[in-house]
């Protein structure tokens, strides 16, 4: 699906969201409330100059004391790979981006990730992976690298990883994959209105940081929330 | 205390944390005798690892109470896997709910590959458990000055971080030297200039831009010194520091986005001679930095 | 992985009170070794996991030399090898005996 066919199933009853190169900013109707929208479009890559006004952008929603939720569509590349980018700190305008993003959360806005394509890595972790919620749509394909590139780094034959990769969740790319690992809460029906999904999700609140939980449901995280939970409560001693 | 000068960037994890916290004041969590080592490194023939690479607990430094954390960067380049990364999640939830300080020292390659969606998720957890923490006025201080840099995920996580305190071997940055070659060539960034790498990723220009907030010497006690002071220093996360740190990244762009090197940077900031930073001695290049850096002091 | 287990008569008990102690790391050509106490005071006890198969006749002898040198009875060890060369395990299973019997803080 494009951009504006998801906005129109989320947002039947109108939607004011236009689009500056690669990235989206507006707001919507859903229901009797209001959502704020941003996204991250078009498979580009993340650096320092899309993050800096997605931030400004969540900032203002953050300063807002509209208790409005806030939406987030994502279908990006990794995180910018260049020299200017990295010589200007990237790393501090991600970090910065997903800052906002819990900021706005912490401050009574519900941060929706809407992965409906691609996103890797530095990218992956400051946009949907930020937010409060991340749901995806069937055929987004998250990773953290591509095989070929881990090949490469881990020195192993490819063919070797895609063998290993049937076996396990836990490293190869793919949507499936990042849901088990409990990363993605749950992958939307495109079938269905997509409002009458977001407005169903919104309805239950969400308490704290799930995700290790639901990936030791789903069989792709055997240890983290155990090891975590436990490491919680001895300091707590 | 001994007064042999112990290098920060040669010392293991546990080096660093005993050089850091008072004599005999350290708690494992989960320590190794637990043996919770990694599931899955085991489907690639690696061998494991009884601490996952990453040693957390209790301590306190000057009598007062922190929680410590310290990656070990020669195992698997210091990366963020499942235990690995639980452990610092658990550790910084608990200083959410103590409303206690934290100090961590990064060594990190990133994301350990051979378990890369789990590594990548736990580097989200541990970014929200640190802001978290910081909302409910706990500080997180962050350490960099080891073999592996904190590069990948570990530079987003010490982005949130209060305060970061680096020596010159300190890389931060997300994408590695290498990775950058292999995907945009030689001309775009050249892996095997160390010259290049260090002034374009290394603690001295992160100090110089703001990306880092105290320079110091390779010298364990340093760190510790550095951690002391930084521990006294405001506590927080909230709007105002985040509008700040949105206006003075905006001003980076603005004053050096179209600087070619490090080197026209740190000119545009007023210094004479850059290209003898590189080869300064810690203590005056820390003079030099107080009196040009760009200061992120309650804007990060 | 390859794991190798060894369970050697040990002449010399070892002293101090401390329940386990930990040196080196795993990294390539290293090693980590972790000591803990076990109840049979003239035995030691060495389990190897290793990525470099086929090397046992190596840590048999490199083992045996150390329980024989070394005041190895009563200790539970477990290693975690990253390829390391004969001289280096031994090192290390030294350091680990030295450190094992240091006086606690």
């Amino acid at each position: 699906m494009t951009p504006a066919e998801i906005l129109d199933s989320l947002f039947p009853a109108g939607h004011a969201v236009t689009s500056e190169g690669d990235l989206l900013f507006g707001r919507a109707t859903l229901g009797d409330g209001m959502v704020h929208v941003i996204g991250a479009t078009g498979g580009a890559p993340i650096g320092i100059d899309q993050a800096i006004r997605l931030s400004a952008r969540v900032l203002e929603v953050a300063g807002s004391d509209d208790a409005a939720p806030l939406l987030f569509l994502v279908d990006t590349a990794s995180q910018r790979m260049s020299r200017r980018d990295e010589l200007l700190g990237l790393s501090e305008y991600l970090a910065h981006l997903a800052k906002t993003l819990l900021l706005a959360e912490a401050q009574g806005h519900r941060t929706i990730g809407l992965l409906y394509g691609g996103s890797a890595a530095g990218a992956f972790i400051a946009t949907a992976l930020a937010c409060g919620t991340l749901v995806a749509l069937p055929g987004a394909h998250p990773e953290v690298m591509d095989l070929p590139s881990m090949a490469r780094v881990t020195k192993l034959p490819i063919e070797l990883l895609e063998e290993k990769a049937k076996a396990t969740p836990v490293f190869a790319p793919g949507l499936d994959n990042l849901v088990r690992v409990g990363g993605i809460a749950e992958v939307w029906d495109v079938g269905r209105s997509l409002g009458d999904q977001l407005t169903a999700l919104l309805a239950h609140s969400r308490s704290g940081d799930d995700r290790a939980t639901v990936g030791a449901a789903r069989g792709g995280r055997p240890k983290a929330a155990a090891i975590a939970d436990e490491i919680l409560a001895t300091a707590q001693r | 205390m001994s007064n042999v000068r112990q290098s920060w960037y040669e010392a293991g994890a546990r080096e660093r944390i005993a050089a850091l916290v008072d004599a005999a004041s350290f708690a494992e969590f989960i320590g190794p005798e637990r043996r919770e080592i990694s599931p899955h490194l085991s489907i690639f023939d690696l061998p494991a690892q009884f601490d996952d690479g990453i040693v957390v607990g209790a301590a306190a430094i000057d009598g007062t109470p922190v929680l410590v954390a310290a990656q070990e960067g020669r195992f698997m380049g210091g990366a963020f896997g499942e235990v690995h990364g639980a452990k610092l999640t658990g550790l910084l939830r608990a200083a959410k709910a103590l409303g206690r300080d934290v100090v961590i020292a990064f060594d990190t390659g990133g994301v350990r590959l051979q378990e890369a969606n789990a590594g990548e998720i736990a580097i989200a957890e541990i970014m929200r458990a640190v802001a978290e923490a910081r909302m409910a006025g706990a500080r997180v201080v962050g350490l960099i000055g080891g073999r592996a840099g904190c590069y990948g995920g570990g530079g987003l996580i010490a982005g949130c971080c209060s305060t970061l305190i680096v020596s010159e071997q300190g890389r931060i940055s997300v994408s590695g030297p290498e990775v950058i070659e292999t995907n945009k060539g030689v001309e775009e960034f050249d892996s095997r200039d160390r010259g290049f790498v260090w002034r374009t990723m290394g603690g001295k220009h992160r100090t110089l831009i703001g990306g880092a907030d105290v320079f110091v010497d390779d010298d364990a006690t340093a760190f510790r010194e550095a951690a002391r002071a930084a521990l006294a220093r405001p506590a927080g996360l909230d709007a105002a520091m985040l509008s700040a740190e949105q206006a003075r990244l905006e001003r980076r762009i603005a004053r050096f986005g179209d600087a070619p090197d490090a080197t026209d940077i740190w000119r545009g900031l007023g210094i004479a001679d850059p290209q003898a930073i590189p080869d300064m001695p810690a203590a005056g290049f820390a003079d030099l930095a107080a009196q040009y850096r760009e200061s992120a002091d309650d804007a990060r | 992985m390859e794991i190798l287990h060894f369970d050697i008569a040990a002449p010399t008990p070892a002293t101090g009170t401390r329940a386990m102690a930990l040196v080196g790391v795993v990294a390539s050509g290293n090693l980590e070794v972790l000591l803990e106490r076990s109840d049979v005071s003239d035995r030691c006890v060495i389990e190897v996991t290793t990525a470099a198969h086929g090397f046992r006749d190596l840590w048999d002898a490199v083992t045996a030399d150390f329980v024989a040198r070394r005041a190895a009875g009563g200790l539970r060890i477990a290693i975690n090898d990253g390829g390391a060369r004969p001289d280096t395990v031994s090192l290390r299973l030294a350091q680990g005996v030295r450190m094992i019997e240091e006086p606690e803080a």
